[in-house]
């Protein structure tokens, strides 16, 4: 019996009611499609599609490293709800995070272990990149942008060091700051703009906080909307012995294929992650003294180690120059020969690629990796 | 077989979609946790020696002091006398004043007013003050929460 005493098949308002949650979502999906107009991406995302071949491996590296990044800016959201960013809050900010706040020492140790994992992976990406020739036309501005991350990854990492205000930070910072200070002219400016002053205070503090938490995340932001727009646009590239052999002989689709493998890695990532964090929790040492005496062993992070252990080596002075102006000059050249290496490494009409590249490439990683071993091992007073 | 097929399919489809809820939970209990700042035992504060001396304290006037963490109010009336309230409105919290034209403590936050024994006398402060015992010994002034 209907409300209005009359029997009958079901009506219009009867049917409605039957509405299944999936219909739900389905109008909801179909409504908000009719104004964004997000189903013109599907023949896109359809049409993907990753070349499979022997090097196939290394196109997952690029994601990992995007993924880690996404960590990176949600834990940071989550530590600066805690953070305070002066000389006197700072270290104690931090030990009240790392000792009462719930899972506040998982969130640091995350965030902390994140960056160097990042930043690993930053460098494999880019080595592989550069050793598969992946930058070649019409790559130049994949390449660029990718470089240029790749240095404001290593800005973030030198000025999140700072931030817990801790002594081995204080004094890495002050040498790393007092590098700028070495060129002529400009040197004296840059050391003073870099540090809010003439020496590492509080004022510098609130400098590398600013830049941390907000110039070089918006700077990564573009920087990284423009990688992976190109990557989108070029597909990704196959490598020259590949491409002599004939080309790829098979691809698999980047939806759900691919994707559902890069989510493997990023999973595995996250497990490793987390359990470094427990297994290890980030360190907090004793609050910076600015009054105090370096101590022995003073070292910056493992990813700038191979400059640290290479300025040890110069001599005073090379042919009249101050040695360590020559060494960040050397420095500076190779930072932008890496950025320029699309326009330097010219394709040539003969068949074979030219070989040069990738042996400098291999060159560089063995000097990278000795100077890094040398850190280490060497005694911090010989 | 479209049957075990079906069965194998579904219990896929509920591993991968308690690993995903169990990954999610593992995500966000952390995450919940950490938000939720942490109680911090306050000390508790149950006397305080002001930094003004009593003669430095003129009749018909009051001023803030730190009783704890929070404020409290020294007033002396007209007649002389040294009182001490909390100075945290009943009201919404905010901090009151000595008001010598009218001779009463008053918050500016929404004009509520309390009387020389800490009542709650106009405006919307629900409860009176709370009072403090003022003990003068020598040139200090102790001021003590009342039990």
């Amino acid at each position: 019996m209907m409300a209005d005493g009359t029997k009958g098949a079901p009506g219009p308002a009867r049917r409605r009611a039957r509405k299944t949650p999936r219909d739900l979502v389905r109008g909801t999906v179909a409504w908000l499609d009719d104004r964004l107009g997000f189903s013109a991406l599907k023949p896109i995302i359809r049409k993907k599609e990753v070349p499979v071949h022997r090097h196939s491996f290394w196109y997952y590296l690029g994601g990992m490293a995007l993924f880690l990044f996404i960590l990176q800016v949600s834990t940071g959201v989550l530590l600066l709800f805690y953070y305070r960013p002066s000389s006197d809050g700072a270290y104690e900010s931090v030990q009240f995070l790392m000792s009462n706040v719930r899972f506040g020492w998982l969130i640091r140790s995350i965030h902390s272990w994140g960056a160097n994992l990042m930043i690993f992976m930053a460098f494999v990406h880019l080595f592989s990149v550069l050793i598969l020739k992946a930058y070649r036309k019409p790559r130049e501005l994949t390449w660029m942008s990718g470089a240029l991350l790749f240095f404001v990854a290593l800005g973030l990492g030198f000025t999140g060091y700072l931030l817990p205000w801790n002594t081995l930070a204080y004094f890495a910072t002050r040498v790393g700051t007092e590098i700028p200070g070495v060129l002529p002219v400009v040197g004296p400016f840059a050391r003073k703009v870099l540090r809010g002053g003439d020496d590492v205070t509080g004022a510098t503090l609130t400098r590398f906080y600013a830049l941390h938490v907000s110039v070089l995340p918006a700077l990564a932001f573009i920087l990284v909307s423009i990688h992976v727009l190109l990557v989108q646009k070029h597909g990704m590239s196959v490598p020259p012995d590949v491409e002599a052999r004939g080309g790829p002989k098979r691809s698999m689709k980047f939806v759900p294929n691919f994707l559902m493998r890069d989510l493997v890695g990023w999973l595995a990532a996250l497990a490793i992650l987390a359990s470094m964090a427990a297994f290890n929790p980030a360190h907090l040492g004793t609050k910076a003294d600015t009054f105090a005496a370096a101590p022995a062993g003073i070292r910056p992070e493992w990813y700038f180690m191979f400059m640290f252990q290479t300025l040890k080596y110069l001599p005073a002075h090379i042919l009249g120059v101050d040695g360590e102006l020559v060494g960040i000059a050397a420095f500076g050249v190779a930072a932008a020969v890496l950025v320029l290496i699309p326009f330097l490494d010219r394709p040539r009409p003969e068949a074979r690629p030219r070989r040069l590249w990738t042996w400098l490439a291999y060159g560089a990683l063995l000097y990278i990796i000795v100077l890094t071993y040398l850190g280490y091992t060497m005694s911090p007073t010989s | 077989m479209s049957g075990q097929g079906l069965s194998r399919k579904r219990f896929i489809d509920w591993l991968l979609g308690t690993s995903a809820g169990g990954l999610l939970i593992a995500v966000l209990y952390p995450v919940s946790r950490y938000i939720v700042p942490p109680e911090i035992p306050e000390t508790a504060v149950n006397s305080v020696v002001l930094k003004v001396r009593p003669e430095d304290v003129a009749p018909d006037s009051g001023e803030i002091f730190r009783f704890g963490s929070k404020p409290g109010i020294l007033v002396r009336t007209a007649s002389g006398d040294l009182r001490a309230f909390s100075a945290v409105c009943t009201h919404l919290g905010c901090t009151v004043q000595y008001r010598s034209d009218e001779s009463d403590i008053w918050c500016a936050c929404h004009n509520g007013h309390y009387d020389l024994n800490g009542r709650n006398i106009a405006g919307p402060p629900p409860r009176p003050l709370e009072e403090y015992a003022v003990n003068v010994r020598g040139d200090q002034i102790v001021v003590t929460r009342q039990s």
